[in-house]
């Protein structure tokens, strides 16, 4: 019995590739299993190599791993492609319509399991992926019968015989593959899991949920990969909340009519990758300056330009942070896992109204499409908090403008939007007095200067935990930084260290503008080494780190379109010690 | 209940003297009082240009923005709170150069804002550059030999583009001007005004006198009925554009706001952002 392994199925794009590892998936979300599922696809829609790998464990999972124990294949190239990655003893199921082969340096079992003819006999060749699923768990030592429920969720409305055929041709994968391998299919029977009923869920949706948790009703936004799911939950969802998604025809329609959204008091968000942010720098400019909180989501993709557009980098660092001309107030938030892009976001339009202005919520395309097991999300963590503003507030009779941009010590004005009577003011991106009329006045930019750009300064003291740490020691031989998705696969690799007898530290920079430099310095003068993780080719983050921190870094930089490995941790940073 | 005095404020603008955007000003005041508007619940978005100030003279809500994107923020604004009456302003390089896509798509998409475009066929704050409705051969600084590119005939494009409320009028004609921001306010959906309003400074062709001598007003039009697409196509082509008057007007049209799945009857700003936990908790099974 074994308590974990990596299983992966691939085969052309548009062939059900994402349907097979889905249904595989949820069944074994189901019965108890941590999960964590990567894909790897190309933008197109039909053809081209795709695979879904999954990781299967009883144990909470944050990344991927090195290795693989089952490929299941659709076709010769997704062995081609693959093989490499197969442990000693490592088994590929393929569909024997092609006629499949393992090259003769690799010593994986091949089961040539005939998908295709079984899912013909039984009517359509469609239900070859149920016949390929079913081969999976007769190898897991499942038994066939743990997918009914998800088959039944997916196939009832087509009636009971859809239903049946379907279990049926899982039935018949098991089967052969049982004949088939006979003991040997023992060797991956793994421990039974808890039972424990948990989610399971891509990034994307994590960051939905938190905005419609975080009381978000209005998301105007432009499709774009790897952001997409976004808009397309709160598409289905906020007409039950009375909200609304709008199709806009670009990004900066996307992010000025949030704009406009958040100005008359509805807590309103866009989401997009880097091309869609680039656009909306002109109008990030416009928040900061007119003091409307925003909140965008940016699922960074590979760039620059169309550059890599389903493949994961982390290359916005940057231009998150000093994108737009001027200087403005912003916030980015970079969550390292699924779950704090749920509480992040949630938390984003909190931060945003509290200190009226542009929210970045930044993630990767590994965090935002990567599938795991999450255990469950608390209610009763996520808060409303809207700072200064209070739209049935009873404002007093005035003679003149409303102060919307009154001097006050802690550089947040009251804030009033349309429909409140008594609160009639200007807004103008042009610089302006405290009632928002424009303004040259020498004395009066400094002051407007001023009051936005400290405003931040007491974010510190209310922002729970800008670094993730895991630092159980004093003094450590090396301390590893990364941001966004790399958390996971960085905690993979901790106990490889350990193994060595190297003291390892580790932190995951969560907040990363206003940098917490204060949080950071100790741990970084307690280490003998630092060394920067991240998925780009300059090492932002550690340049960023550089201009905050007294201290000397060393990186370790992967630009080649896939998550680092947890292998690639490893050796590299040994490499530096 | 409020006059148009009320929708004053003690701001004196910084347009030339003559500029034929104090016309559209005072159009909108008088307009906002006659459908009986209270200044807080009008929200004039404009963008930049010299008509883009106009935001920052009406007595109202006011949010003077970036070049070419009015648009989208007003109608993010009445998608915030539907029971504002929400009007978007600028110039015709404002609307139909920078900010087409977004008219256009305005036009189709059909949330209830009034669209006021003060027309003066140039640009005027950067000093005389041609426009998108300057005709060909039109000298300016960045067109010395004249304009080498086609006026853009605007009404026409949003009549095929699918607007519901179309009108022409004059700085001039201050009475027929206020009539039909009037009528814009009041039809649900999109409504698309575009005003002569002459740059006295830069443009020494378009001037008042030259309006007047082209414009043909369509009240003067025997049996001209604005219910009537191909007839408002006709006649603008017929006139090289230069009417004044309710071009096109459909009055079946439902509004976006009308129209979108589940959308709250009242201001969306107004509701409690609260997820009760039995809420949270059904959402949460979905992802099991």
């Amino acid at each position: 019995m074994i308590n974990q392994l990596s299983w992966k199925v691939g085969g052309q794009q548009g062939e059900g590739i994402e349907s097979t590892g889905e249904i595989f998936a949820i069944a074994l979300n189901r019965q108890g299993f941590y999960l964590y599922g990567y894909r790897h696809f190309s933008s197109r829609i039909k053809g081209g190599h795709t695979n879904n790998k999954i990781r299967v464990s009883t144990k909470a999972l944050n990344s991927i791993s090195d290795d693989l124990d089952i490929l299941v294949a659709f076709d010769q190239e997704t062995i081609d492609v693959n093989v490499h990655e197969l442990n000693n003893g490592g088994v590929v199921i393929a569909d024997s319509k092609f006629d499949p082969k393992v090259p003769e340096n690799s010593n994986a079992t091949l089961y040539a399991v005939p998908f295709t003819e079984i899912a013909n006999e039984l009517g359509t060749s469609l239900m070859k992926n149920m016949v390929a699923v079913g081969a999976s768990s007769a190898i897991l030592g499942l038994s066939h019968e743990v997918y009914r429920e998800v088959v039944e969720e997916i196939f009832s409305r087509k009636g009971s015989s859809v239903v049946e055929k379907n279990m049926e041709a899982i039935k018949r994968g098991a089967e052969f593959l049982q004949e088939a391998a006979g003991d040997q299919a023992k060797s991956f029977e793994l421990e039974k899991a808890d039972g424990k009923k948990r989610m399971f869920m891509i990034g994307n949706h994590a960051v939905a949920l938190g905005a419609l948790a975080g009381g978000a009703r209005f998301m105007p936004a432009y499709p774009i990969t790897p952001a997409s799911e976004i808009m397309e939950y709160l598409t289905k969802k906020l007409p039950e909340f009375g909200g609304a998604v709008i199709q806009t025809e670009d990004e900066i329609s996307a992010c000025t009519m949030a704009i406009g959204g958040n100005y008359a008091g509805v807590r309103t968000l866009t989401a997009s990758s880097g091309p869609g942010l680039s656009l909306m720098m002109e109008a990030i400019g416009l928040a900061g300056i007119t003091e409307i909180p925003l909140v965008i989501v940016n699922t960074q993709r590979g760039g620059p330009s169309t550059g890599l557009p389903t493949k994961q980098e982390q290359s916005d660092l940057m231009s998150m942070i000093y994108g737009t001309h001027g200087e403005i107030p912003k916030v980015v938030i970079a969550p390292s896992t699924v779950e704090e892009s749920f509480y992040d976001t949630a938390e984003a339009f909190n931060i945003a109204e509290e200190y009226q202005c542009p929210v970045i919520v930044l993630t990767d395309l590994a965090l935002a499409l990567g599938k795991q097991t999450v255990e469950p999300l608390d209610h009763s963590r996520v808060e409303i908090r809207r700072g200064k503003f209070d739209f049935n507030a009873e404002l007093p009779e005035i003679d003149d403008y409303f102060k919307r941009y009154e001097l006050t010590e802690d550089g947040v004005s009251t804030r009033v939007v349309p429909g409140m009577k008594n609160g009639i003011h200007h807004v103008t991106g042009v610089e302006h007095n405290e009632q928002g009329k424009p303004s040259e006045d020498p004395t009066n930019r400094i002051n407007q200067m001023n009051k936005r750009l400290t405003k931040l300064n007491r974010l510190h003291e209310n922002f729970s935990n800008p670094i993730f740490t895991n630092a159980p020691h004093e003094e450590s031989d090396l301390l590893i930084i990364g941001f966004n998705s790399t958390r996971g696969t960085i905690e993979e690799v901790l106990p490889r260290f350990e193994e060595d007898g190297l003291k390892v530290n580790h932190a995951q920079i969560r907040l990363v503008h206003p940098f917490p430099t204060d949080e950071l310095q100790p741990l970084i003068d307690r280490a003998k080494k630092v060394v920067v993780v991240e998925n780009n080719a300059t090492g932002q983050l550690a340049n960023i780190i550089k201009m905050n921190v007294n201290c000397k870094l060393e990186n370790v930089l992967k630009y080649d379109g896939n998550p680092f490995l947890p292998s690639e941790i490893y050796t590299q940073c040994k490499e530096l010690l | 209940m409020a006059t148009f005095k009320d929708f004053r404020n003690n701001i004196k603008p910084n347009w030339c003297p003559g500029c034929g955007d104090f016309s559209v000003q005072a159009a909108i005041q008088r307009a906002s009082a006659n459908v009986g508007l209270e200044p807080e619940n009008l929200a004039v978005v404009s963008g930049i240009g010299c008509s883009g100030r106009i935001s920052g003279y009406i007595n109202s809500y006011g949010f003077h923005s970036i070049h070419g994107r009015s648009l989208p923020i007003a109608q993010g604004v009445k998608m915030a709170n539907r029971d504002l009456t929400v009007i978007a302003s600028g110039g015709d390089g404002d609307g139909f150069a920078i900010g087409m896509a977004h008219t256009v798509h305005a036009i189709r998409r059909n949330i209830d804002v009034t669209y006021i475009v003060m027309d003066n066929h140039i640009y005027g704050l950067t000093k005389g550059q041609t426009s998108p409705r300057s005709a060909e051969g039109f000298k300016t600084k960045s067109t010395p030999t004249g304009s080498i590119e086609s006026q853009i005939s605007i009404m026409e494009l949003a009549i095929s583009s699918g607007a519901g409320f179309v009108a022409q009028s004059f700085s001039s004609d201050l009475k027929e001007l206020t009539s039909i921001i009037e009528q814009g306010i009041n039809h649900k959906g999109f409504s698309l005004i575009n005003v002569f309003s002459p740059c006295v400074t830069f443009n020494k062709v378009n001037t008042y006198e030259w309006f007047k001598e082209n414009i043909t007003k369509l009240d003067a039009i025997e049996g001209y009925d604005p219910a009537n697409r191909t007839q408002a196509v006709n006649t603008l082509m017929d006139h090289n554009g230069l009417v004044t008057g309710l071009i096109y007007q459909n009055k079946e049209r439902p509004s976006y706001e009308q129209l979108v799945n589940g959308f709250s009857e009242t201001g969306l700003v107004k509701q409690n952002i609260s997820l009760e936990k039995d809420t949270f908790d059904g959402l949460l099974t979905e992802f099991m």
